[in-house]
């Protein structure tokens, strides 16, 4: 399957030579809604029942290191992939005016990153999945600082770095694991369902899960992890946004389900509360400041901090309701803030400016952006009926059944999320027009219609019928939780390994 | 029909020929004539016949006179060296005629360079090791102050000439001691004699074994011996550097890795942690100095040091994977690197180099296709996948964590993102900066353009499809070590 979509964007590039940016951008619109079709098509031929890695591909590629090409979906990624192509046709829309230099170049690299994405999501080889994981950082590179606002370079170059430097790391546990199933086995591997099964030390387990978990906190971001993300997010052109926002953040959280907790569990028992009060500290912190920004598209980011520390904590609760919650999320906050950046970016191309001080009243003058932007900013709030409750109130049942404490926390920042979106829609839509230039401002326009209906959609129907997404992530997210708490009873059972996993780390770690 | 004996040597042979035609050539021309092409051809001629023969002796093991072996270690640097030869005479063609070199002579001194690289690639003695190394030095000597209007150029000469001097004497001195200890200058033969004794009995094994490591160290640049390298590759018109960073280089490695592999390998746990250091401390240096550069030949130049501080992982690691590592990053490193040299030559300009860092403003605008070319370069030389950088810096640090040296892995993955922010630099450059002034118009010529476009498909070759190469060069280290 995506090979057809690889070779489809090939062809692409090999023909997008015209001038004629119309054209192009057609184009652009036609594969990424093909490559949604695809996806959809996935969905349709999967099998909703089964744990097991579904629609596999397998070919070797460097048969010497056990490296293959080796590719298939499970309920979680699936439904990232799914997201992945709804979100790319969306973007391609976000950018038919906004965009008018280079427009060959900005369509290719979008289609480039959109491979990347679906290539990390569908990936079961670590060496496959470090590639397209690189591969991803390039396009995204060129999006933000060729097609950025002001600060583009500094924020391009900041995200470039910041994101190696976490994955980098990862790269020498991936030899790392690898090396050890040699140990092991007589044979280097990296396929993830192998390495599984490896039986790794507690002191290594200790070592390559934070090499692991730094580069997904990176990506997520954790605090303080996440000073990378409003200089990109507020840099880059709509389109960059909507998919930073709806897909790459999802990357980190999708690693940490993926590969970090399952491949070392007992540091993942290990760490999981670190990395929860972390999460509980972005989810207040990112609250906080986001309620204070006076522009727009940085208030977005920082309540994306805040929402992927909700994800982080349902992974980390480690049980069924916890995990799911955490995908649910995923999906969810990528359709909601990825409108949220939309519509911001809509009314950024009107009037060049983001602050919410230039705006205000703006319900006269185009009420129908106002109902749109309305029924997103209740689904990021968590509004039940719309797709953000499902996920929070997941999260929180399964967080509330591992320790109490940490709901009570997280609790605050529904409350405050509520308050900062409420308080910058008043500011922005309500009132009497302030600024003269405002009132001439047109609605929504045709191509703008086109992507805003399915996200207001897709966010009720998320709301409403929530089984439709659960149903097919559950067997996945089971084996998953299964996996880790067989870990935790044994951990339980074995207090002599428990006091020696203790002893060799606990005294490194505050 | 040639007897056996000869068969190691012909490449080298090969190549010999073509350099003495080009003389002739040279010679014997109608000097009114400017057609300069003939000459680079007859070079390339020679080096595809170069190429041909190693491929025809690729598993035979020949052995010319006991001296030369064309194993397949050698017989894959061969390659390597062949295809460096092959790019540089065909960016050369366009920019010796714009910079006004003497082709003949420019011609003839690359070929015998490579002559002498190929020799000391195969070699098995210390002495032709010495022997190959003067020949190669001497044309690198004359080639970077070619241009002997630039006073730039004389004084790169100078000291690349002078501090290279001196490190043969050291490099010599080293050979002399080995002589004196083991009574053989032969790679076996000094390899069997030194298997059988200790360091305890033997302290002057660390004396020879220091003096030539100094040798080869300065050869490749690796701190602290590389203090001639900035200035020589500046110095240097951009297409020289370009090859004198991975030809010599790749020369001096195949050289280094087969007397530290084979015949001092019984002391591998002592000279392993001088080496360690040093790799780590070139590793440091290259990057965190070329992050401050603001020209860009320097700033590859400082590049390629911390390069050749990635090989010296692959050395450390001395298992089967790090040394097949070596070979395969070479080959990567190789190719990228003289591209991104090809493009800086390209862009030159007779009365000026146009190589500082700003020159590159806006070149998306006025050369898509070059700025599109050298960026691949440098997220390659950055190792970013799908490149052929990518697969040999994974290659190397996968050596260095199955030998079980987690530190140096981790140091040198950490330089490597700091060795992005600078490739980054010039993208930012190439691609988000406008340019003031007007741009010169830049003329790419057919060859130069094929060059570069057959540099560009070999680093995504290597990069998607590495499996290939990847199993000759594990073939090539099965025979010898």
């Amino acid at each position: 399957m995506l090979p057809v979509v690889g070779a489809l964007l090939l062809v692409f590039v090999g023909n997008g030579d015209g001038r004629r940016n119309a054209l192009v951008r057609w184009i652009t619109l036609i594969v990424s809604v093909a490559v949604f079709a695809v996806t959809l098509a996935m969905w349709a031929a999967f099998n909703p029942g089964s744990p097991e890695f579904q629609l596999v591909e397998r070919v070797p590629w460097i048969p010497a290191f056990g490296i293959d090409y080796y590719v298939g979906v499970d309920g979680i990624s699936l439904l990232l992939i799914v997201l992945t192509g709804f979100l790319t046709p969306i973007a391609v829309l976000s950018s038919w005016i906004g965009i008018e230099k280079k427009v060959k170049e900005f369509c290719i690299f979008l289609l480039l990153l959109e491979a990347a994405m679906i290539g990390v999501f569908i990936s079961l080889d670590l060496f496959l999945f470090y590639v397209f994981w690189d591969a991803m950082l390039v396009p995204m590179y060129f999006l933000i600082g060729i097609w950025g606002y002001d600060q583009r370079i500094y924020a391009a170059i900041k995200f470039m770095l910041y994101t190696m430097a976490g994955s980098v790391l990862m790269l020498i546990a991936i030899l790392g694991l690898a090396y050890l199933h040699n140990a092991a086995t007589g044979t280097y591997s990296f396929d993830l369902l192998k390495l599984y099964t490896l039986d790794i030390a507690p002191r290594t387990q200790f070592w390559f899960f934070l090499a692991f978990a730094v580069a997904f906190a990176i990506k997520v971001p954790l605090f303080p992890f996440h000073t990378w993300l409003p200089d990109a997010h507020v840099q880059a052109p709509t389109a960059g946004s909507v998919i930073l926002a709806g897909v790459l953040l999802k990357m980190g959280t999708y690693g940490l389900v993926r590969f970090a907790f399952p491949l070392f569990p007992e540091a993942a028992t290990y760490f999981a509360p670190w990395i929860a009060v972390l999460a509980v500290i972005g989810i207040i912190y990112g609250a906080l400041v986001a309620m204070v920004q006076p522009d727009m598209k940085k208030l977005v980011a920082y309540s994306s901090v805040s929402h992927l520390g909700f994800v982080v904590l349902g992974i980390c609760a480690m049980n069924v309701n916890g995990v799911q919650g955490a995908v649910y999320q995923m999906l969810a906050h990528g359709v909601s803030t990825g409108g949220l950046f939309l519509i911001v970016g809509m009314l950024s191309d009107r009037r060049h400016t983001r602050l919410i001080s230039e705006f205000g009243g703006l319900k006269a003058v185009m009420p129908r952006l106002t109902a749109a932007f309305m029924i997103i900013t209740l689904a990021s709030i968590g509004l039940p009926g719309l797709n953000g409750f499902i996920g929070e109130f997941l999260i929180m049942l399964g967080a509330f059944r591992w320790d109490p404490r940490y709901v009570v926390a997280a609790g605050l920042g529904v409350i405050l999320s509520a308050v900062y979106m409420l308080w910058m829609f008043q500011r922005v839509y309500y009132g009497k027009v302030t600024h003269g230039e405002n009132t001439t401002l047109p609605d929504l326009l045709p191509h703008e219609w086109g992507s805003v209906i399915p996200l207001c959609a897709i966010a009720v129907v998320m709301g409403v019928f929530p089984t439709l997404f659960l149903k097919p992530m559950e067997p996945a997210v089971t084996r998953v939780v299964e996996r880790l708490q067989n870990t935790q009873t044994l951990r339980v059972s074995n207090d002599a390994r428990n006091a020696k996993f203790k002893m060799q780390t606990g005294s490194e770690v505050k | 029909m040639i007897s056996p004996q000869l068969h190691a040597i012909v490449p080298m042979l090969s190549v010999t020929l073509a350099a003495l035609a080009c003389m002739t050539w040279e010679a014997f021309r109608d000097k009114s004539e400017p057609d300069q092409m003939p000459v680079g051809a007859l070079g390339i001629v020679g080096l595809i016949g170069a190429g041909i023969s190693a491929a025809f002796l690729w598993n035979g093991n020949a052995a010319s006179f006991g001296v030369v072996s064309g194993d397949n270690f050698g017989l894959f640097v061969t390659l390597v060296l062949v295809v460096v030869g092959i790019l540089t005479i065909m960016f050369s063609s366009q920019v010796i005629t714009r910079d006004g070199i003497p082709a003949g002579e420019y011609y003839t001194l690359i070929l015998f360079a490579i002559a002498g690289m190929i020799m000391m690639a195969t070699a098995n003695d210390l002495l032709v090791i010495f022997i190959a190394l003067e020949v190669l030095s001497l044309a690198v000597y004359v080639l970077t102050g070619i241009r002997r209007e630039d006073p730039r150029a004389i004084e790169a000469a100078f000291k690349y000439f002078l501090l290279g001097a001196f490190s043969s004497a050291f490099f010599l001195y080293g050979i002399a001691f080995t002589f004196g200890l083991t009574g053989s200058t032969h790679l076996d033969r000094v390899g069997s004699y030194l298997a059988a004794q200790s360091l305890s009995d033997n302290p002057l094994i660390l004396v020879a074994l220091g003096l030539l490591l100094v040798g080869f160290a300065f050869k490749i640049s690796a701190v602290p011996f590389h203090m001639w390298t900035p200035d020589a590759y500046e110095g240097a018109p951009a297409i020289v550097t370009g090859f004198m960073s991975t030809g010599v280089k790749a020369a001096a490695f195949a050289a280094f890795a087969r007397v530290f592999l084979s015949s001092f390998e019984p002391f591998s746990a002592d000279w392993a942690p001088i080496v360690w250091v040093i790799a780590a401390a070139t590793m440091i240096l290259g990057t965190v100095v070329g992050v401050a550069q603001s020209n860009l030949k320097r700033m590859l130049a400082y590049s390629s040091i911390a390069h050749g501080g990635y090989l010296l992982v692959g050395l450390v690691a001395a298992n089967e994977v790090g040394k097949a590592a070596i070979l395969f990053y070479l080959a990567a490193y190789a190719i990228t690197n003289l591209a991104a040299f090809g493009v800086i030559a390209l862009l030159g300009a007779r009365d000026r180099g146009n190589d500082e860092l700003r020159d590159y403003a806006g070149l998306w605008q006025s050369h898509p296709a070059l700025a599109g070319l050298m960026t691949v370069c440098l997220l390659s030389l950055g190792g970013i996948p799908p490149t052929a950088g990518f697969i040999g810096k994974w290659y190397i640090f996968s050596a260095a964590v199955s030998a079980g040296y987690y530190g140096l892995a981790v140091i040198g993955v950490l330089t490597s993102v700091i060795s992005v922010f600078f490739y980054l630099r010039v993208v930012v450059m190439m691609y988000m900066q406008e340019r003031g002034t007007e741009a010169p118009r830049i003329h790419v010529s057919a060859v130069s353009m094929t060059a570069l476009s057959l540099s560009i498909a070999a680093i995504f070759y290597l990069g998607i499809l590495p499996a290939q190469v990847l199993n000759l060069a594990a073939q090539s280290i099965a025979t010898i070590f």
